[in-house]
């Protein structure tokens, strides 16, 4: 079952991390990402990629602790994906997480629904 | 995306039309203005730059000089309220002729810019002793007062910036304002008049600042939503957001006043020598004429310069280094260049390292990147260099 943060960022049961439609939406045309390494560790909140509009760069945070399994490449040559497709072709990165218990802090859809309404 | 902006956030006589055309609102020099429509910042820009983009700028600062006392003479009218005006800029208004504009700087006593202005000169005769000055928002309050306090006992500025003030900018901007104001079209680049438009005037100047060819319009209030209406009934024209404005701007290498511009930066270090009239030069009788003169002979610190940016955007603030890493400079203005499809900026370093072709680098998030000094615009500008009729 998909999570998600109070920062807009989503993580699909398989550990596949993005960024919301709402936020997408926030941001405005993106331009460029900035991806994690594959291999890198990150906690809970540490700072993972980072998102440029064409007014502002975002910081994506991990919304769990783990490690980076896999990175979107397609958005270095085409960063629009995020806009397009948020949470299928313009997912960011894959984490393998540390704790899987970690994802019980996080909302379920119906609450970011409403923290979003 | 609140509807209704924030307490202390003033309006514009058009707020109503952004919110129901969809604009996210967002305060900008004291305002709540959209920063962009549903189509979003890139397609904005993109439809500026081929077809017609309409702006609100009424957060701007349009007002009018009028002498007190007019002769009826208007040559020497013209003359007297130029030289109320001109111990505060660089500029020759004296010089202007009838309808024409010129782009100006306040300057402070020791040469840094308190703001970028246009000033211009009534095409009419019956307008003689007037001048049509138009500041940038966030400075307009002091600008006013600076001008308002030199021109006391001979000068009263009258503000309009109750009106609406929008900018038609791209390359079918004439063909639009041809259907509507035909006699606008026949306008000068860098002229203004004033045009009978139903039963009130329009102050129309063929101006702007996107590097486009295009008209800035001053309409009264109770007028302006009936002309913002006519002029999207047009399928040329769509509504464009501050967002692509800036990234409009950017690409046209034009400097955005509070970011490329402050009191600290001289005309000569902003490379905006053009804005510095022969006669005042010669005269040398302006703020800061001393120092502005020295760096025109050569006497430079820093320099303005464009930059393109290999990677993510370099933002203001973001540091310039040589191409040794050691940091000569820091970015002003930077961002993403639609029309080019990567990162441009503007920013300001040592004049040994301006020439175009220069190899820089600039740090974004504590990594470095390379950059590279290029001359601007970075756009070509497509203003028509007509003459007046």
């Amino acid at each position: 079952m998909t999570k998600f943060t109070k920062d807009h960022e989503y993580i699909t049961a398989d550990g596949t991390v993005g960024i919301t439609p709402y936020a997408q939406e926030q941001l405005g045309d993106i331009v460029y990402v900035e991806l994690p390494k594959v291999g890198q560790k990150l906690k809970a909140g540490d700072e993972a990629a980072v998102v440029e509009s064409v007014k502002a760069a975002s910081e994506i945070y991990s919304p769990v602790s783990g490690t980076v399994t896999a990175v979107n490449d397609a958005l270095s040559g085409e960063p629009g994906l995020i806009n397009s497709s948020p949470e299928t072709d313009g997912w960011i990165f894959k984490l393998a997480l540390d704790n899987p218990s970690e994802l019980d802090g996080l909302m379920d859809a119906d609450a970011y629904a409403q923290l979003t309404a | 995306m609140a509807d209704q902006p924030a307490d202390d956030l003033k309006t514009v006589v058009l707020n109503h039309k952004h919110v129901s055309l969809g604009g996210r609102m967002v305060p900008f020099s004291g305002y709540s203005l959209p920063v962009q429509y549903p189509a979003g910042i890139i397609a904005e820009h993109k439809w500026t730059r081929e077809h017609a983009g309409l702006f609100d700028v009424s957060h701007m600062g349009p007002s009018f000089l009028v002498l007190d006392n007019k002769s009826g003479d208007s040559e020497a009218d013209h003359a007297a309220v130029a030289e109320v005006v001109e111990p505060l800029i660089c500029g020759d208004i004296k010089g202007l002729k009838p309808g024409q504009i010129r782009y100006t700087l306040l300057l402070n006593e020791e040469g840094g810019t308190y703001d970028d202005l246009m000033i211009a000169r009534p095409a009419a005769a019956g307008w003689g002793g007037a001048l049509y000055i138009v500041v940038n928002a966030g400075t307009k309050e002091e600008d006013f007062q600076r001008i308002a306090t030199a021109a006391l006992g001979q000068a009263t500025l009258n503000r309009s910036d109750h009106c609406a003030l929008l900018a038609l900018q791209g390359p079918e901007a004439a063909a639009v304002i041809d259907a509507i104001v035909p006699a606008a079209a026949e306008l000068g680049f860098m002229h203004y008049a004033s045009f009978d438009w139903r039963d009130t005037k329009l102050v129309i100047s063929r101006s702007g600042y996107t590097g486009e060819d295009g008209f800035e319009i001053l309409v009264d209030p109770e007028h302006a939503a009936a002309f913002w209406d006519t002029l999207l009934a047009d399928n040329r024209v769509k509504p464009i957001g501050l967002g692509a404005r800036d990234s409009l701007r950017l690409e046209a290498g034009l400097p955005l006043y509070g970011h490329d511009l402050d009191e600290t930066i001289s005309p000569v270090e902003a490379g905006l020598n053009f804005a510095i009239s022969k006669r005042r030069r010669e005269a040398a009788d302006f703020p800061g004429a001393q120092r502005i003169l020295a760096e025109l002979g050569g006497v430079l610190e820093r320099v303005r310069i464009g930059l393109t940016v290999e990677g993510a955007p370099a933002r203001e603030g973001a540091a310039i280094l040589d191409q040794y890493g050691a940091e000569i400079g820091v970015v002003t203005s930077g961002g993403f260049a639609p029309t080019l499809s990567r990162a441009i900026a503007i920013g300001f370093v040592p004049p040994d390292h301006a020439a175009p072709g220069t190899r820089l680098q600039v740090l974004v998030r504590g990594k470095t990147q390379a950059a590279e000094a290029v001359a601007t615009p970075f756009v070509p500008h497509r203003y028509v260099r007509k003459a007046s009729k």
